[in-house]
C-alpha cells in the first residue's frame, strides 16, 4: 500500500520537500548540538528537562487520544467513527515516533540508548515507559495497516486483529498512566508530587489529541477527496468538550490544594508560573495566554449551536491545542524545576538551536503523518471503505 | 558449550577447593592440556582498605571559620577527582560546594524568626548518600547504584544522560557534562585545570557526583573532604556505635536535610551541642 505515497499531486511534493528542508536545517542542528553537547540548549544545572522532554510528554498525550475513536467504534459499535478510526490510529504512530526522538535528542549520550534494553531495570519508570510506548507504536502499525488494508480489498479485517484493538484500549491508558508516573513519583518536586497527575494527564490527552484530529479531518476533507463526514467530527467535538472541562477541573483542584492548605513549597511553583516569584516570571505571559485560550475553547464548545458550525469549531480546537501545549509542553516540566531543590530560582527559556531541532521532529511527525495519511486516503478514495 | 568469565573462575575456584585443582577444569572446558591457573586474573582487597557497613559523615560548619576553610574542603576534592569547572552557572558541575543555611535546609527556613547567626552561617554540601537513593530508583540503567558500604555511586560509562536522577535527587546533588569536560574554553584554557592521570575525566553528556572518595577508602585514605576540613567533617560508620560520626551525633544536636522525604540521608549536620 505505501506505493499510494509515490504518487501524489504537485501541492504534495511540495509540502514533502519543504518538510525535507525543515527536517535537514534542523538536522545540522542536531549534528552540532551532538559535539557540542546539550550546552547548546537553555538547559542548567538546576533546570535540566526542559522543551524536548515537554514535548516528548504532550505527545504521549496525543498518541494516546487514539483510543477516543477506538472505544466508541470497537467496544460500542458507533459505526459513524468507522472511516476516521484510521487517522486516529496513524495519528498515534506519528505522535509515538515524535516521543521517541524527542527523547533521543534529549539524551546526552543517545548511542548507548540501548543500555535502557540491555540492564533492565524494573524500578525505573523509564524502563517501562520504552516497553508501553514500543509496544504501543507496533500495535497501531499492525492495526492501523491491517485494518486498512482489509478495507482496501473491501473485506472484512482478520479476526486475529481484534485481540490487538482490545489490548490497545488499556495500552493506551497505560502509556499515559506511565508517563505521568515518570513525575509524580519524585519527592521534592512539588509541582509534580500530585496524585491527580496521571488523571490529568489522560483528561488532557483526550482534549488535545481529538481536538487535533478534528483539525486534520477537516484539512483531509478540505485537500482531498474523501470526507470523514460531519458527524464523527461533531462526535469528536463532544468528547473534546468533556475531557477539556474534566482538565480544567483538575487543575483546579492542583490549586485548591496548593492554596487552601497554604504550603510554600506547593504554592511557589504555581505562584512562578502564573504571578512570577521573587521577581521571576519569564513563563507568566504564556501561561496566561494557555488559560484564556482554554477559556476561549470551552466557550466556544460548550453551546451546541456554536459548536456545530465546523469553523468555530476549528477555531475552537485550534486554541485548545494550543493552550494544552503551552500548559503540557512547558509549563508542567519547568514547573517541576523552579523553584529548585534549593528554593532558589534560575530560570529557563529555549535557545535557538534548541528551538529548531524541536521543529524539526515535529516536521519528521508530520511527514509520517502525511506519508500514512496519503495512503489511508488514497484507499478512501478508491471507495474502500465498506461499512 | 560456553561460559563466560564469572562463571569460569567460579567453577576454578570450587574445585580448588575440592582439590581437583582449576587446571583440570580448564583442560576439560577447553580441551587442552596446558595449566594456566596460576595466571588466571584475581581480586582481592588492598589490606588497608577501610571498609564499614553504612558511610556517613557528621558536619559541624562552625568548625569552619573562613572562606578559606570551605575553599579547602572544596578544592581537595574537585582537584583530584578532575572536576571541570565551565566557567559559568548553567553548565556548573559540581561535587560538593557551598551555601547558605537557608538553601541547605530550605523546608525548615520558614521560621520568622532565628538565631541571625545560623541563618547566615555558610553550609557545605556533598551527596547524601541516602539509605533510600530516589536517583537509583529512577535510573533506567543502573548506572547509580548504592554499593553494600552505602556510598550511593555512579557509573560514567554506563549513563545515557537521560537525566532522570538530576529530576529525582532531592538535594541538587548531581551535575550533567552540558560541554565536553576535556575540552577547552574560547580562550583555549582548559576546563580541568590541572587532570589527576590518577583518577578518569569524563566524557560529554553524563551525569556526574561525589562517590564518596571509594577510591581513596580502598587503599586506606579518608575521604579527601573530611582529610582537609580540620575536623569539621567527620567521616565514619554510621551502623558503628564506636565510631567517631556516632561520637559527634550522640553529643550534639544533629539535622539532616529534607528528612521529610524519606530518603534518609547519611550526612548529620551539627547545629548545637559541645563544641
Amino acid at each position: 500500500m505505501l506505493e499510494k505515497a509515490l504518487i501524489g499531486s504537485k501541492r504534495y511534493w511540495l509540502w514533502i520537500g519543504a518538510l525535507l528542508v525543515v527536517i535537514g536545517i534542523a538536522f545540522i542542528q542536531y549534528l552540532h548540538q551532538f559535539s557540542y553537547g546539550l550546552g547548546i540548549t537553555g538547559l542548567s544545572r538546576d533546570v535540566s528537562w526542559g522543551l524536548y522532554i515537554g514535548q516528548f510528554t504532550f505527545l504521549v498525550g496525543v498518541a494516546a487520544s487514539a483510543v477516543m475513536l477506538v472505544i466508541p467504534y470497537y467496544l460500542h459499535d458507533f459505526k459513524k467513527f468507522g472511516k476516521i478510526v484510521i487517522l486516529g490510529e496513524f495519528l498515534a504512530v506519528s505522535a509515538v515516533t515524535m516521543c521517541v526522538l524527542f527523547i533521543f535528542v534529549d539524551m546526552g549520550q543517545p548511542m548507548r540508548i540501548m543500555n535502557v534494553v540491555l540492564h533492565p531495570t524494573p524500578n525505573s519508570i523509564m524502563f517501562w515507559d520504552f516497553i508501553v510506548l514500543t509496544g504501543y507504536l507496533v500495535l497501531n502499525i499492525v492495526i492501523g495497516w491491517t485494518t486498512l488494508g482489509a478495507d482496501r480489498k473491501g473485506v472484512h479485517p482478520p479476526q486475529w486483529v481484534k485481540p490487538l484493538i482490545y489490548l490497545s484500549v488499556p495500552w493506551a491508558v497505560s502509556i499515559h498512566t506511565v508517563t505521568a508516573f515518570l513525575y509524580a513519583g519524585i519527592p521534592g518536586r512539588h509541582f509534580w508530587l500530585t496524585a491527580i497527575m496521571a488523571a490529568r494527564f489522560l483528561a488532557s490527552a483526550f482534549a488535545g489529541g481529538p481536538a487535533l484530529l478534528i483539525i486534520l479531518s477537516l484539512l483531509v476533507r478540505k485537500l482531498t477527496k474523501f470526507d470523514p463526514g460531519a458527524e464523527p467530527i461533531q462526535a469528536l467535538g463532544k468528547i473534546v468538550t468533556y475531557a477539556m472541562f474534566a482538565n480544567v477541573f483538575f487543575l483546579g483542584l492542583e490549586f485548591f490544594t496548593a492554596f487552601y492548605s497554604n504550603i510554600p513549597g506547593h504554592m511557589a511553583p504555581i505562584e512562578y508560573l502564573y504571578t512570577g516569584f521573587e521577581g521571576h516570571g519569564k513563563l507568566v505571559s504564556i501561561m496566561w495566554t494557555s488559560s484564556i485560550l482554554a477559556v476561549l475553547s470551552l466557550t466556544l464548545l460548550v453551546f451546541p449551536a456554536l459548536r456545530r458550525n465546523e469553523n468555530i469549531l476549528a477555531v475552537a480546537c485550534v486554541s485548545m491545542f494550543v493552550s494544552l501545549w503551552i500548559d503540557k509542553g512547558f509549563g508542567l516540566i519547568v514547573g517541576g524545576f523552579v523553584p529548585n531543590m534549593f528554593e532558589g530560582i534560575t530560570e529557563y527559556w529555549p535557545t535557538v538551536p534548541e528551538t529548531i531541532i524541536t521543529i524539526g521532529v515535529w516536521a519528521i511527525g508530520f511527514l509520517v503523518l502525511t506519508v500514512l495519511y496519503k495512503v489511508a486516503v488514497a484507499v478512501r478514495e478508491e471507495g474502500g471503505y465498506h461499512d | 558449550m560456553s561460559i563466560n568469565r564469572r562463571q569460569f573462575l567460579r567453577l576454578a575456584g570450587v574445585s580448588t577447593v575440592l582439590g581437583v585443582g582449576g587446571a583440570s577444569v580448564l583442560s576439560a572446558l577447553t580441551g587442552k592440556g596446558e595449566a594456566v591457573s596460576q595466571t588466571t586474573p584475581h581480586f582481592t582487597t588492598d589490606p588497608r582498605a577501610i571498609t564499614g557497613k553504612r558511610w556517613g559523615f557528621a558536619i559541624d560548619v562552625r568548625k569552619l571559620k573562613t572562606d578559606e576553610d570551605y575553599q579547602k574542603c572544596i578544592s581537595a576534592c574537585h582537584d583530584i577527582h578532575n572536576v571541570p569547572d565551565f566557567g559559568n552557572p548553567k553548565d556548573a558541575v559540581k561535587w560538593i560546594w557551598k551555601d547558605t543555611y537557608e538553601h541547605t535546609f530550605p523546608t525548615v527556613t520558614e521560621d520568622e524568626i532565628m538565631n541571625k547567626e545560623l541563618k547566615e552561617k555558610p553550609f557545605i554540601l556533598f551527596c547524601n548518600h541516602c539509605a533510600q537513593p530516589a536517583c537509583v530508583r529512577v535510573c533506567p540503567t543502573k548506572a547509580t547504584y548504592k554499593r553494600k558500604d552505602g556510598i550511593v555511586m555512579q557509573d560514567m560509562h554506563r549513563c545515557i544522560g537521560c537525566r532522570f536522577c538530576m529530576a529525582a535527587c532531592p538535594f541538587g546533588a548531581r551535575s550533567f557534562n552540558y560541554r565536553d569536560p576535556r575540552g577547552k574554553d574560547a580562550n583555549g584554557r582548559p576546563f580541568i585545570r590541572k587532570e589527576n592521570k590518577e583518577f578518569p575525566t569524563r566524557m560529554i553528556g553524563v551525569v556526574e557526583k561525589c562517590t564518596l572518595c571509594y577510591e581513596r577508602l580502598a587503599v586506606g585514605l579518608l575521604p579527601a573532604c573530611a582529610e582537609a576540613s580540620n575536623g569539621a567533617i567527620v567521616f565514619g560508620d554510621l551502623e558503628d556505635p564506636n565510631s567517631e560520626v556516632r561520637k559527634v551525633i550522640d553529643a550534639n544536636y544533629t539535622i539532616r536535610r529534607k528528612p521529610e522525604l524519606g530518603t534518609q540521608p547519611s550526612l548529620y549536620y551539627v547545629i548545637g551541642g559541645r563544641e
